[in-house]
């Protein structure tokens, strides 16, 4: 589903990616670890589409096409979500209008007659139940006011309402109190799927318990240091990162 | 030429006002406007605006002649709002498109003299005002808004007026009264409108007096033509618990400035002005406030938000007065601008003169560009870039079309501002 080759970027003049190679196949778990300023969060905003970065080498592909090439909206109209590390506030929109412009933008791509604002609701509320979250969340405006475990539990709802094919979750788990780690990972397994692949990035393990990945990769250096099962997720807890600092790329 | 002699010209081609005392006022403030002539650059109320444009266009007083059709009405109507309405056109009333409830009379001028006994006295910050001299000198018909004690209109009034087309450029001079009495209740809403075509002066004077506990709603919608000049007046003196509500949104025209000048005169009156203006292409907007805190306890509440695009200029300042003895008065003060396009141009001022301890007095003012991580949010999301900057622009704007006292008044603004997007309202 997910192809990264050689991947190379920059911010300004400073090379964060040196060569990221990475396969993420449709039904998979993948965890991108690493220590701070090893290029996770560069990776997840380059998948997204964010400005800033200059991709110097290297391609990625996604569903056999190139994902560079593609704006924001295109990656997001074909079915890659990015769950923010830090949501932004947006005084004056509220979720349900976000949301609902989000879902039939998205709808509207595949074929899919648009939802009228009833049976959208209904598809809202019952997300809104999973996650454990109020819902006066509806009418308020986006992550205006959250806290930083409420912000991320809104991402982790509007992936849930968007369904996405390729979903990358960067530091979803920062920040978070054990419940609040709970109800996300509960967010999370509900969309593991056959047909869907998911990306965490994270810096630590604790999100691991409770979100089980098919393989885990450590990236050191704006390099993939070390690949490996979930095990290697462990042994990070126990010895950090440190004794893989100076490994040779994978 | 001097600059105002199409003006006095065309006070001469006027009939003569039948009353002694409005005869002898009209030609005082003509020849007060003719000894002081237009303020220029020089005039620290006018540093950012110049006159020059309207000087140069002439502006004839308008002949009196225009009419308008039921269908051009039905066009510029505001879908699905309720009202009774004075209709104007070219600064002339036109009864047959009026509906005017009790307590409300249109004037004409061969009346005005058993209606209006004496106008009241401006202001004495007034009084020294060009096109408030200018107006009271030209205008032909009036409009009075009276309620007695405890009188409450059972829906609100349009004052309506409209610019058409006239064979030469044309000025059109609006005076409008509006006097509540004590315990009463009403909303206003002052709507100017261009009519394609139509190049003109809009000059309005509506002149406020709220008794105790009086309370006026006051909508005022500016949709000048893209040739319209346009030039109000709103001064207001409140009595004690009295409440003020403005919502001013300066939507149109080519060139417009408006004051509005608020007298919290007597304790516990409450003032909040809201406003909105939109420039785009070479469009010009100035607001200019003025609240005078002139007892203690008193109140006031403003918020003025800009979106400038284009080549567009706005100008904002905010006066706020406390005299010595106002203590405990409570004032704040919000100036938002957002600027689409690197031609555009703002100068915002907000000036505040405290005279009294014991005062809770705020202000600020801000100016920025659309936020790049909001828009990428969104684009993330999967709206497209156009969507996402007409959703942040229509947010931006919504904190005050969303406070208009009717929803189909705020609906009709978004489509005016052309966001086409609705947003729900926020609880």
């Amino acid at each position: 589903m997910l192809v990264i080759k050689n991947l190379h970027a920059r911010v300004e003049s400073r090379e964060i990616l040196k060569g990221i190679n990475l396969t993420v196949n449709a039904g998979e778990i993948h965890a991108v670890m690493g220590p701070n300023g090893s290029g996770k969060s560069t990776l997840a905003h380059i998948l997204a589409g964010r400005e800033g970065y200059e991709v110097t080498a290297g391609s990625v592909t996604y569903e056999g096409k190139d994902l560079l090439a593609m704006e924001p909206e295109e990656r997001a109209r074909a079915g890659v979500f990015l769950a923010f590390q830090y949501p932004v506030e947006i005084p004056g929109v509220n979720n349900v209008y976000l949301l609902k412009a989000a879902f039939n933008a998205i709808r509207k791509q595949r074929g899919e007659e648009e939802l009228d604002a009833m049976d959208f609701l209904v598809l809202v509320k019952a997300k809104m139940q999973f996650m454990e979250m109020d819902p006066s969340f509806l009418n308020r405006a986006v992550n205006e006011g959250f806290s930083g475990g409420e912000k991320k539990r809104n991402e982790i709802l509007q992936m849930l309402v968007l369904e996405p094919k390729l979903a990358l979750l960067d530091e979803t788990d920062s920040g978070l109190d054990i419940d609040a780690l709970k109800v996300v990972a509960k967010g999370v397994n509900k969309l593991r799927d056959p047909k869907r692949a998911i990306v965490l990035v994270t810096h630590y393990q604790r999100l691991l318990d409770h979100v089980v990945p098919d393989k885990v990769h450590v990236l050191s250096g704006g390099r993939v240091v070390k690949s490996g099962g979930k095990e290697l997720a462990l042994e990070l807890e126990k010895r950090g990162y440190d004794w893989l600092k100076d490994a040779v790329p994978a | 030429m001097d600059a105002l002699t199409p003006y006095l010209e065309g006070f001469r081609a006027l009939p003569k006002a039948p009353q002694h005392w409005l005869r002898a006022l009209k030609e005082q403030s003509l020849q007060r406007a003719e000894a002081r002539g237009f303020p220029g650059l020089r005039d620290e109320a006018w540093k950012y605006t110049s006159v020059a444009p309207l000087e140069k266009r002439s502006f004839k007083p308008a002949s009196g002649t225009a009419k308008l059709d039921a269908a051009v009405l039905a066009a510029i109507a505001i879908t699905g709002f309720k009202a009774h309405r004075a209709m104007f056109v070219n600064g002339r009333f036109d009864v047959t498109h009026s509906r005017l409830p009790t307590g409300v009379r249109a004037v004409p001028l061969d009346a005005l003299g058993a209606a209006l006994h004496n106008l009241p006295a401006l202001p004495e910050i007034w009084q020294e005002d060009t096109f408030t001299d200018l107006n009271t000198a030209l205008f032909q018909d009036g409009l009075l808004l009276e309620l007695d004690e405890g009188a409450r209109l059972d829906a609100p009034l349009e004052l309506l007026h409209v610019s058409a087309p006239e064979t030469v450029a044309s000025s059109h001079h609006l005076r409008c009264i509006v006097r509540l009495g004590p315990d009463s209740l009403a909303t206003l809403v002052e709507r100017y409108v261009g009519l394609e075509g139509a190049k003109h002066l809009t000059n309005a004077v509506v002149q406020i007096d709220l008794a105790k506990r009086a309370q006026l709603t006051h909508v005022r919608l500016q949709e000048e033509s893209t040739q319209g000049f346009h030039v109000g007046r709103v001064l207001v003196e409140q009595k004690e618990g009295s409440r003020y509500i403005s919502h001013n949104l300066q939507l149109g025209g080519a060139w417009s400035r408006l004051d509005i000048y608020t007298r919290l005169a007597e304790t516990g009156a409450h003032a909040e002005l809201y406003g909105l203006y939109a420039v785009d292409k070479r469009q010009h907007i100035d607001n200019h406030t003025r609240i005078d805190h002139a007892a203690c306890g008193t109140v006031s509440r403003e918020l003025y938000r800009g979106i400038l695009d284009g080549q567009g200029r706005a100008v904002f300042n905010g006066k706020v007065l406390v005299v010595p003895h106002a203590v405990k008065t409570d004032a704040e003060q919000a100036n938002h601008n957002l600027i689409l396009s690197r031609g555009a141009e703002i100068d915002t001022k907000p000036e505040l003169e405290i005279y009294a301890d014991d005062v809770k007095c705020s202000h600020g003012a801000t100016i920025g560009q659309l936020d790049e991580d909001q828009l990428f949010y969104l684009r993330s999301r999967g709206l497209s870039v156009d969507t996402a900057r007409n959703l942040l622009i229509a947010a931006f704007a919504e904190k005050l079309l969303g406070a208009l006292p009717h929803p189909a008044l705020a609906a009709h603004a978004r489509g005016r501002l052309g966001t086409s997007i609705t947003l729900p309202v926020q609880t």
